[in-house]
């Protein structure tokens, strides 16, 4: 995986444990857990760039319709989630951004793979 | 938090719904990919890997709107076609896999589960009240 998949993946996992604390502790989401989301989209919207400046270039044998639609769904994931959370303020609510923020480092791996059969 | 969902998409349901509209997303995408690239390399598998996404479109629909009924059949259909497809499907025919090969393999094993996971739930929740 690349450097910035690594750290998103990092930040996930913390995000992954925060969020864990809360639904155990019954605590709704706060701001600072919300800026984390966006620091982690912010993140997912570069890897975007990269990704696509990437395919642009000699990319080999990608399969470049899977690899730019594993990068798009990757930026969708955490809004969707956001948006479907934040209609029900309960741990369930937060448990819908718990499994958004755990599919993360599955979409890196992919794209890894999909990458390495260049 | 221990209160009776009113809804399908309430509770539990709530990361039900998210989880099949995720799987929505990813079969979808995923068919679509193979039918646009290369069509005529399985065609047959690549129709049953759309049929697989149509399948999470409907069932993740059905769950957010409280359509019990049509989220029981199209789960149903749902766990009928990971079995079928996981039995017939061979491990190394990876450009030929949908979702639903190798009982979901590909996946985490998460596309056998889910099915089981929405009865479950749909059983859980019983029929809708008439009262609301």
């Amino acid at each position: 995986m690349t450097v910035l998949q690594i750290v998103l993946a990092a930040i996930s996992a913390v995000i992954a444990l925060w969020l864990v604390v809360l639904i155990v502790r019954d605590l709704e989401p706060n701001d600072y857990l919300y800026a984390a989301l966006g620091l982690l989209e912010v993140g997912m919207i570069a890897l975007l760039v990269v990704g696509l400046v990437q395919v642009a270039g000699d990319h080999g044998d990608v399969n470049v319709a899977a690899y730019v639609g594993y990068l798009v769904g990757s930026v969708v994931l955490l809004p969707v989630a956001f948006l479907w959370s934040i209609g029900e303020r309960t741990r369930a609510g937060t448990g819908v951004l718990l499994v958004a923020v755990l599919v993360v480092p599955v979409l890196f791996l992919r794209l890894h793979q999909l990458w390495a059969a260049r | 938090m221990s209160r009776r969902s009113a809804s399908t998409r309430t509770g539990f349901g709530r990361i039900l719904v998210f989880v099949y509209g995720v799987f929505a997303l990813a079969a979808t995408a995923r068919a679509l990919v193979q039918l646009a690239t290369q069509a005529s390399t399985a065609p047959v598998a690549y129709a049953l890997s759309l049929f697989s996404g149509l399948v999470y479109i409907v069932a993740t629909w059905a769950l957010a709107t409280d359509r019990r009924r049509v989220a029981l059949v199209t789960i149903c259909v749902e766990l009928t076609g990971v079995l079928v497809i996981g039995t017939l499907s061979h491990p190394d025919d990876i450009d030929k896999a949908s979702v639903w090969s190798d009982y979901g393999n590909g996946y985490g094993f998460v596309p056998l589960v889910l099915p089981f996971l929405g009865l479950w739930w749909l059983w859980r929740i019983g029929r809708p009240n008439s009262d609301g």
